[in-house]
């Protein structure tokens, strides 16, 4: 057994840009100060600012259009909530009658005792007994998927798991993402037929876990975790190279979404799965991933 | 070290995959993750390297200046190492916060190069007794994704073997003070000889198995881990200082087996170290046209 060290210099970096060049329709990227729009009669949406006649960016990303609202989307930014998102985020403490949450955001979330189901699923009052048992159901540093509920006005949002897809994460890995790489669909639990679960927050958090063979729903509402089972070595190698792509295409800064993950996936197969924290495997997957994404758009 | 918090449940999952030899991103347990390395990066200093490993990013400048040496060694040049963490890096360490694990790397770094087989601080002197070179070896920390202790020394280890320091051309003696000409051409200067010069590799114990180049999240699932400072000489590797770090202790027979794995690693990670600078050199040659940097 030899270690594996591979120091590559900064002059052989490889050029992600070239993915965006050979794209038909690759958006215009805005950065902070340019000029979004001269002409009048248009309204300045988040992340622009008038000057004069013009409305600039603030912001480096990309610009969205409606009507006549102009807006430009961050790029790399914090996550910004909206109700009936999907979440993944971490308990970062424990107080009176609810959680505080770490989702991402620029506040701290927060998660109330009575908008979680408790163990064993009876719906009732909660009591004070619940209120000292919170610590049991939710600790510092556990991991829950949740949904946002609720945003306050300065921007707190308030989540809830009380359904049973929702609840707290056992066994898998956290993948840290820009939020707005996520792409917003209508379902973002996923069991990818290479046999893991993938839970695409909307925060740009990406739970990745082995598929649950006996909870396919949720099962209990989630506040059991396993921490005796052993993942074996398959699903540790699907996991691992699912977590590898999701951040090779967050480094190329394409979309995730299921699709775009399985695809990436596939292409990665003929690489070993440590080899693709490479840049040379990093851009060839992205571009096979991009140009059969492109083929199954036509 | 940024703590990131992590559920119990995801540390069985790291700490299950290191017993499997089979860790979150696919290493086996003796490998690194790719770095990447830029030298001559800072222009106004004699030396500069940037290493960026996975998600560790560390800027080193080199600066040398004339001093006096000390009564004691009067025939050694002087070393000194300024680890400043930046707040960029993580918000702990806003204001003070970094300053604790600031000075840990740079006490470590100094130990290690400490010994005269690991770094000749002959070599820095000018006249005995009255000049030597000053090596001020600053280290920026720009981004921690774990593993610290080993980019750090690396990149120091880049910065030093692209300092270059100018030759000193006559002295000229003034009432029994010497007082020096230094070479004004930038390219008359003399470079350090980086041999022996030392890395440092983290071992970090996970479970009951050791490994290296620890993640972030894999460095929190450590109780202990022990930091080797690995010096080469006549092409065998010696350990020139060893330091642990975390609350926990280690069996004697751990730390033999961590001091086995840390100066293996250390070697390979000398020889690709040095492989990759002096390739570096060959393709940029004398004269830099320009630095790659951080964009792009």
């Amino acid at each position: 057994m030899t270690t594996n060290v591979n120091i590559r210099l900064a002059l052989d970096r490889v050029n992600m840009g070239l993915l965006a060049q050979n794209q038909a329709n690759a958006p215009r990227l805005y950065t902070p100060g340019e000029v979004v729009t001269a002409q009048q009669g248009f309204m300045k949406g988040h992340g622009t600012y008038v000057e004069g006649d013009d409305i600039k960016a603030s912001v480096a990303g990309v610009m969205e259009q409606v009507n006549k609202l102009v807006s430009i989307k961050p790029l790399k930014s914090r996550y910004v909530g909206e109700i009936g998102d999907v979440v993944v985020a971490r308990i970062t403490e424990v107080q009176q009658k609810r959680w505080k949450v770490d989702t991402n955001s620029r506040l701290d979330s927060i998660l109330l005792l009575s908008s979680v189901n408790l163990p064993g699923g009876e719906l009732r009052r909660r009591v004070a007994e619940d209120e000292q048992a919170m610590r049991k159901y939710l600790q510092e540093g556990d991991l829950i998927s949740a949904e946002v509920q609720n945003i306050y006005d300065e921007g707190t949002l308030s989540l809830y798991t009380r359904s049973l897809k929702y609840g707290k994460l056992s066994q898998g890995l956290l993948v840290k993402v820009f939020p707005s790489l996520v792409k917003r669909r209508k379902t973002h639990f996923h069991n990818l037929p290479c046999g893991a679960s993938i839970i695409l927050g909307n925060n740009g958090f990406i739970w990745v876990s082995p598929s649950s063979r006996s909870d396919g729903e949720g099962g209990d509402g989630g506040f059991s975790q396993n921490l005796s089972e052993i993942i074996p070595r398959g699903d540790r190698e699907v996991i691992a190279r699912l977590r590898n792509c999701i951040l090779a295409l967050a480094h190329c800064k394409m979309m995730l979404y299921d699709t775009s993950i399985q695809y990436a996936y596939e292409e990665s197969m003929k690489y070993e799965v440590h080899e693709l924290l490479q840049q040379e495997a990093i851009f060839d997957v992205a571009f096979l991933t991009q140009h059969r994404l492109r083929l199954q758009e036509e | 070290m940024a703590n990131v918090a992590l559920s119990e449940a995801e540390k069985t999952f790291i700490l299950h995959g290191v017993e499997e030899d089979f860790r979150c991103d696919g290493r086996s347990r003796r490998d690194y993750r790719p770095m990447e390395l830029e030298c001559e990066i800072v222009n106004n200093a004699s030396g500069s390297a940037r290493l960026r490993l996975a998600n560790t990013d560390i800027l080193v400048g080199v600066k040398c200046e004339i001093d006096t040496p000390t009564s004691l060694h009067p025939d050694q040049g002087k070393i000194e190492f300024f680890v400043d963490c930046s707040a960029n890096a993580t918000p702990e360490f806003e204001g003070r916060g970094g300053e604790e694990l600031a000075l840990e790397l740079a006490d470590t770094l100094t130990n290690a190069y400490e010994s005269p087989s690991a770094f000749d601080l002959k070599s820095l002197c000018i006249l005995p007794g009255q000049h030597c070179w000053k090596l001020y070896v600053d280290i920026l920390i720009l981004e921690c994704g774990g593993n610290l202790f080993d980019a750090v020394s690396l990149a120091s280890k880049a910065a030093i073997f692209n300092t270059r320091i100018p030759k000193v051309t006559a002295a000229v003696m003034d009432a029994g003070e010497a007082e020096l000409l230094i070479s004004d051409d930038p390219y008359n200067c003399t470079r350090i000889e980086i041999d022996n010069i030392p890395i440092l590799v983290t071992v970090c114990k996970i479970g009951d198995c050791c490994v290296v180049d620890p993640s972030a999240e894999e460095e929190q699932c450590s109780t202990a881990s022990l930091v080797v400072g690995v010096s080469k000489r006549n092409n065998k590797c010696y350990v020139s200082h060893t330091h642990t770090v975390g609350g926990g202790s280690l069996h004697k027979d751990t730390m033999y087996k961590c001091l086995n794995l840390g100066v293996t690693a250390g070697a390979t990670l000398n020889d690709a170290l040095e492989k990759a600078l002096r390739l570096e050199e060959s393709r940029v040659g004398n004269k830099r046209k320009e630095t790659v940097g951080f964009l792009k």
